[in-house]
């Protein structure tokens, strides 16, 4: 039995901020996010655990723009049929998303909702950034006004324990 | 079919929000009605774009050149098969008709697919992501507040060794991402932005650039085809019979060879055009601007290049085909923060006191942004859902001049515009604004524009923002209007 599940964490707990994971464009315009851990984030969870989602994630837009044999193959076959394929057929790019987000579900689920926080799926964002919302729990939201630094993961203490 | 039907009632609903949360008011109602109808995403987009068959089609706002396009196509296309395969084929061989039947469905194949498809749009920053911004380039821009301008807000990134600007869009609330441009007819930052392509009334950019290339490569295939064997027919006939007699028993051959004579420069043209930018990997945009010509520095060099040629050409034609980030046929869902429109940001908020700050930003950031726009909307382009539906644009030049020489020239007062002395909510804040920024000749403008420029229907919208705006925190509004003055210098 979950304590947190995402939609009891959303009615629980109201949204102290958000914080936005941005793009990292070092290697050109490939799918990739800034690794680097937000000091937002700090007392919520480890910095490895986070930085481990991040690159996970790097890894799947990696292969889903991969350059190579199967995608070679895959665009020469949607062009000879005209593109119409593509009416029929789900791209490579579609079925990595869907893992995407699976995955980013699966961790909300396991690491980030017990914590109090919420991953929001990049495609949902445009591919721009990577939003966690912090969310607070309402009965401690009164006293204690800005979520980040306050000590308040109730939500945490509340997670580990249910499992 | 246009957004713009649809637009006007989520614009009712984002305001309406704002009112309830600040007192009861008169536009409850109609909001109730409209939430039972779940709406697609597409029916609120805020680019000026048209959509068919429920959101799957999207296209640019003007299409009357694609039809030309697509009738020049089809009427040649047809005459040639109606009038001149018949004799080619039995003459000759009928392989003509059927490369020529292949050729053209592939024309056809890729100029819908270029038209219709998502030219690879980057949806606009939700108020929680651009809140986000803001604060990062006041971050940014703190040191240097005091000056007389705040600084062009610009990003830098180092992609593959190589300094590039990321522009912020006032307009998606966004940085720029690398390669990406707004386009100003269908007022999208779109990716990879090629150039705005009439002929086929679509964006040209990441997600159809291949569609596009195959259908200028294949239609030159096609016209050269046609045009080739038009003639060939001709001069068979004119063995038999005579040219003059040839050319009366077939008068379709001679339109046929007067269009394609006359198209088939350019489009050769723009195919070997665009096969050099694939080999170079270079947008129509960065060519002309010469983003990566060696004319700019001897360290200038395309950052995006693979190296050669050949894998230019394959990552461009055969590489990934990336999804379009506009869900256009998604529902709007008001309640989940997942979907946050402008107004959930403000439900969601409205928990928390310690938000309560945000909250009023937010709710200040949406009303100046209406004042704003109202005050230059042609300068701005921002939220054409608003510009379209409030003022009947007969075309953006044909304003912006009166609402240049405004803005230059006139130093006047708030208080001489009869329209807003009346109105104490705006009165109270305007010099409160020149206090906190000392851009005094220039703050005037932005407050009288907006009666000015507002058509007959407007008091209603109007005075709901003054009542917003009065609402406003100091704070924000100050960030607001020196994001407005930003706008508006920079023009």
């Amino acid at each position: 039995p979950q304590v947190h599940s995402l939609q009891e964490l959303r009615r629980s707990a109201s949204l102290a901020t958000k914080v936005f994971v941005q793009r990292d464009y070092s290697d050109g315009t490939t799918c990739q996010f800034q690794t680097k851990f937000p000091p937002e984030l700090e007392s919520r969870i480890e910095r490895q655990l986070f930085e481990e989602t991040v690159k996970t994630l790097n890894g799947f837009y990696a292969e889903a723009e991969k350059i190579g044999g199967s995608s070679y193959l895959e665009g020469c076959l949607a062009c000879a049929t005209a593109y119409f394929i593509f009416l029929c057929m789900e791209t490579h790019y579609e079925k990595v998303l869907k893992k995407i987000s699976k995955y980013i579900q699966d961790q909300n689920e396991k690491i980030y909702a017990p914590r109090g926080l919420l991953l929001t799926d990049p495609l949902e964002r445009g591919m721009r950034v990577i939003e966690i919302s912090i969310y607070e729990d309402r009965c401690s939201s009164g006293s204690s006004s800005s979520g980040s630094s306050s000590s308040s993961s109730g939500g945490g203490g509340g997670g580990a324990g249910g499992r | 079919m246009t957004p713009g039907g649809g637009s006007g009632p989520m614009k009712d609903c984002e305001y309406s929000q704002i009112s309830t949360h600040s007192s009861s008011s008169p536009m409850e109602s109609p909001h109730k009605k409209k939430k039972s109808v779940p709406k697609r995403k597409w029916e609120v987009f805020p680019g000026r774009n048209k959509f068919f068959c429920n959101g799957r089609i999207m296209m640019a706002r003007q299409t009357g050149v694609f039809y030309l396009t697509l009738v020049l196509i089809l009427v040649t296309s047809g005459l040639f098969f109606a009038f001149d395969c018949p004799y080619l084929s039995e003459k000759i061989t009928p392989a003509i008709p059927a490369i020529g039947g292949i050729l053209f469905f592939f024309v056809m194949g890729t100029l819908l697919r270029t038209s219709f498809s998502d030219p690879g749009v980057l949806p606009r920053a939700t108020p929680d992501e651009a809140a986000d911004l803001e604060r990062q380039i006041d971050i940014a821009n703190g040191s240097s507040s005091g000056g007389y301008r705040p600084p062009p807000r610009t990003k830098e990134v180092i992609i593959n060794g190589q300094t590039v600007k990321l522009k912020y869009c006032f307009t998606c609330k966004i940085f720029r991402p690398p390669r990406a441009s707004h386009c100003s007819l269908c007022d999208n930052c779109v990716e990879r932005f090629d150039h705005h392509c009439p002929w086929v009334g679509n964006c040209v950019g990441k997600r159809n650039y291949r569609f596009f290339y195959m259908f200028i490569l294949s239609l030159s295939f096609l016209t050269v085809f046609i045009f080739a064997f038009v003639i060939t027919h001709v001069i068979l006939r004119s063995q038999q019979t005579g040219f003059l007699n040839a050319l009366k028993d077939s008068p379709a051959s001679v339109l046929e060879a007067v269009v394609c004579f006359f198209s088939v420069w350019s489009i050769v043209g723009l195919s070997g055009f665009h096969t050099y930018l694939i080999s170079s990997n270079q947008t129509t945009n960065e060519d002309i601007k010469g983003s990566w010509s060696n004319k700019r520095g001897k360290e200038n060099y395309n950052p995006y290049s693979y190296g050669n040629i050949f894998t230019n050409c394959c990552a461009a034609l055969c590489g990934p085909l990336s999804p379009s980030l506009i869900d256009r046929r998604g529902f709007i869902q008001p309640d989940t923060p997942q979907l946050a429109g402008p107004s959930n940001g403000i439900t969601m908020y409205g928990a928390t006191q310690s938000q309560s700050n945000m909250c009023d930003q937010d709710q200040c950031i949406q009303s100046t942004k209406f004042v704003l726009q109202a005050a230059a909307t042609p300068l701005l382009q921002s939220e054409p859902s608003i510009t379209s539906e409030e003022l009947p644009l007969p075309g953006k030049t044909s304003i912006s001049g009166p609402c240049a020489t405004l803005s230059l020239g006139q130093p006047t007062p708030p208080s001489s515009m009869p329209n807003l002395t009346s109105d104490s909510g705006l009165t109270d804040i305007i010099p409160l604004k020149e206090e906190h920024e000392g851009h005094q000749f220039l703050t005037p403008e932005e407050a009288p524009s907006p009666p000015g420029m507002l058509p007959s229907g407007s008091p209603i919208t109007h005075s709901h923002t003054m009542h917003v705006l009065s609402l406003a925190s100091q704070d924000s509004l100050h960030e607001d209007s020196v994001r407005g003055l930003v706008k508006l210098s920079s023009v």
